[in-house]
């Protein structure tokens, strides 16, 4: 990155007694950035949130906003502001006065103060609302009004802690997509914690996928799908079918292997592999996977039978035994051509981009 | 009273008349059966005391005989002596101080237990509450031991050297019975202020310090103003009871300390004009429910400023 981050998280630990809830955190995050931290349930995302926030302290390590270490700095003088999983919309207070708390403190003069309540008011769609009680609102409502809140502050960083997790999933879609277009109207760089994959994957510039406190991949949307590095986040991430391959050469960047039914292939090698007697994890996503009709021809086909059929309305994933392969493949085709029809206990063939293979540290 | 409604409910089946058959299979009808024991109680003990005292308060004492044409000299006499107004002054002055000094002193020990309290909350209520184990006189008395001519806080003044000889300005005047009220119902102030704290969502006090409030600004602005109702009840719990209190005044108030209720008693006892005495409970209700109602409101305006 050239220009200094908006945000450096180095080396960071935080421990809750013996529990190691952040394991050596490191990250960037450039300005303008809209970044996601996704991961399972209890995985330390909000314990990183809350620590770049100010209402966590690192055990050890430093984390700087804008080239300035925040380490001691309490929340309320930090550059930061927060959408809170529950909103945190003050009840006594109505809509217009939950959005100008914050300006309280600065002293405008109330003409200015009301043109920048009613202004972030408009940007979340709410101007109509101003007078209405936390009660008298519904949670997407709530919701917006949090954003604007922390928005007419004008925070050098955003940070939303699953602000899409308490709604509905038409809303949470709806919601996703104004997010996204309020933060390029807005600028700021936005920090999205997440345990919904479609989510981080729609809306981020880039991703940071963690595990049991260990930050597992950092990288764009893109990339982190089709380029997963670990087994772990492979899996998060959608769906993928697993296989073991024997390693034939490795190189510093590249490794060869012997697939069982996939043929030989050389693919890049992830960042901290490891051989484990000589065998290599090798993935394909479902969707990589295509059926082959009557007699039509691939360079690259396995053939197996059908074992077993989901039906999701537009798709369909086909379950088919390959024989030499230990576990069934998961094949996800469109229903475009009759993969619906496709009965259970029929021979298909499988067209592959070898491309699409990739290497996966365990 | 339970025996009454007891037979009422038994009976209920032995009216098979068309509509009542109907009233009487009601959700309403089910709840008053069920609240009417506790409601003919209530009614009986609390509501008809009153309506007799009422009633009483515009009679005449005629020596051993009421006379019971309507008038209005008792409350000419009770809002007209000058010592009456003296006591309903001093009375209402003494609960509200306490009242005032209760709040204060409970608010931070409430607000200790529901922030600081960890996992030993419980433990903290229950040792609030431990003082309550021992009579209300009991714990009267020994304020009399801590604070008298030999007591406990002259004794200990005088052994450090701040004083050289006993103070007896501690007892008998209204300070001790501020003093003694305050004891007696922290407890009772500091149950309602906690159980209002610790329904305060934590979250929306973080979400005051991230919007740029310190400690105290968040405390005024969320805390303060969330807890209000725990502060108007406990605020009421003290002060109502206290304006009319009996023991207190009588055991550590002397002669500067003697407050509304020991007129009133003089009144039903040794005065034997008891629609003096019935006037006299009636304007002192009238009083501290005007009291009481200015107060909440003075206490919510105070609040709303705040924010
Ligand atoms: N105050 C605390 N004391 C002890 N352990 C804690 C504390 N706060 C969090 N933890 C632990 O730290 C781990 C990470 O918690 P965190 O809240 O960051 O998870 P998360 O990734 O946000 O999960 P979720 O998606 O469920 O919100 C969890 O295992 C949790 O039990
Ligand atoms: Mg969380």
């Amino acid at each position: 990155m050239p220009e200094t981050p908006m945000i450096t998280i180095e080396a960071v630990n935080k421990f809750y007694g013996i529990y190691k809830a952040l394991d050596d955190v490191s990250l960037d995050i450039a300005a303008g950035e809209f970044f996601s931290l996704l991961g399972p349930s209890g995985c330390g995302k909000t314990t990183l949130l809350r620590s770049i926030a100010g209402f966590d302290t690192p055990s050890t390590g430093d984390i700087r906003i804008d080239g300035q270490s925040v380490i001691g700095t309490p929340p309320n003088r930090r550059p930061t502001n927060m959408v809170f999983q529950s909103y945190a919309i003050f009840p006594h207070l109505d809509v217009e006065e939950n959005v100008a708390y914050g300006l309280k403190r600065l002293k405008l003069d109330a003409s200015e103060e009301r043109r920048r309540v009613g202004a972030a008011l408009d940007q979340v769609r709410l101007g109509h609302l101003g007078k209405r009680r936390a009660h008298e609102l519904s949670g997407g409502q709530r919701q917006r009004v949090a954003l604007a809140r922390a928005l007419v502050m004008r925070p050098k960083v955003l940070l939303l802690d699953e602000p899409l997790s308490a709604l509905d999933k038409k809303l949470r879609e709806e919601m996703q997509v104004e997010l996204r277009s309020l933060q390029k109207a807005v600028g700021i760089t936005f920090i999205l914690v997440t345990h919904d994959q479609y989510e981080a994957l729609a809306l981020s510039d880039r991703i940071a996928v963690m595990f049991g406190g260990r930050i597992a991949q950092v990288a764009t949307p893109k990339e982190i799908y089709q380029r997963p590095t670990t087994r772990q986040v492979a899996d998060f991430l959608g769906g993928m079918n697993f296989m073991k391959a024997r390693i034939t050469g490795e190189t510093a960047t590249r490794l060869s292997v012997e697939t069982p039914r996939f043929g030989g292939v050389t693919l890049d090698k992830p960042l901290g592999f490891s051989a484990r007697n000589g065998t290599a994890t090798i993935g394909i996503r479902p969707e990589r996977l295509r059926v082959l009709w009557d007699d039509a021809r691939s360079d690259f086909e396995v053939a197996g039978r059908v074992v077993d059929r989901h039906y999701f309305g537009e798709i369909t994933h086909l379950i088919v035994d390959i024989p030499g392969m230990e576990q069934p493949l998961s094949v996800s085709e469109t229903n475009n051509f009759g993969a619906d029809d496709i009965p259970v206990g029929d021979a298909v063939r499988l067209a592959y981009d070898p491309d699409a293979l990739v290497a996966l540290s365990d | 009273m339970a025996v009454l409604s007891g037979i009422e409910v038994e009976q209920r089946p032995a009216h098979p008349r068309k509509n009542r058959v109907r009233w009487t299979a009601s959700d309403e009808a089910s709840g008053l059966a069920l609240i009417s024991p506790t409601l003919l109680y209530a009614v009986a003990l609390l509501f008809l005391p009153i309506l007799i005292v009422v009633a009483y308060s515009f009679w005449t004492q005629d020596y051993l005989t009421i006379d019971r044409t309507f008038t209005l000299q008792n409350y000419q006499t009770a809002l007209g002596e000058p010592i009456y107004q003296d006591l309903l002054v001093r009375s209402l002055v003494i609960s509200l101080v306490v009242s005032v000094v209760t709040v204060t002193v409970s608010y931070p020990i409430a607000w200790f237990i529901s922030f600081h309290g960890g996992a030993h909350k419980n433990l903290w209520l229950f040792l609030i509450t431990v003082p309550c184990w021992t009579s209300y006189l009991l714990r009267v008395m020994s304020w009399k031991v801590i604070l008298g001519y030999g007591g406990v806080m002259n004794t200990g003044l005088l052994s450090i050297g701040i004083i050289d000889k006993p103070l007896t300005s501690l007892l008998y005047n209204s300070n001790a019975v501020v003093i003694t009220l305050v004891h007696s119902w922290a407890a009772f102030a500091i149950l309602p202020i906690f159980v209002s704290l610790e329904k305060v969502d934590r979250s929306l006090i973080e979400a005051a310090h991230d919007l740029g409030d310190n400690k105290l600004m968040s405390f005024l602005r969320v805390t303060l103003p969330l807890s209000l109702p725990g502060v108007i009840s406990a605020f009421l719990i003290v002060m109502i009871p206290t304006v009319g209190d009996y023991v207190t005044p009588k055991l550590v108030g002397g002669k500067d300390g003697v407050m509304i209720a020991t007129a009133i008693q003089a009144q039903f006892g040794k005065g034997a004009n008891w629609p003096l005495g019935a006037a006299l409970s009636v304007t002192t209700m009238v009083i501290v429910s005007a009291a009481a109602g200015i107060a909440v409101l003075a206490l919510k305006l105070l609040v709303r400023m705040a924010k």
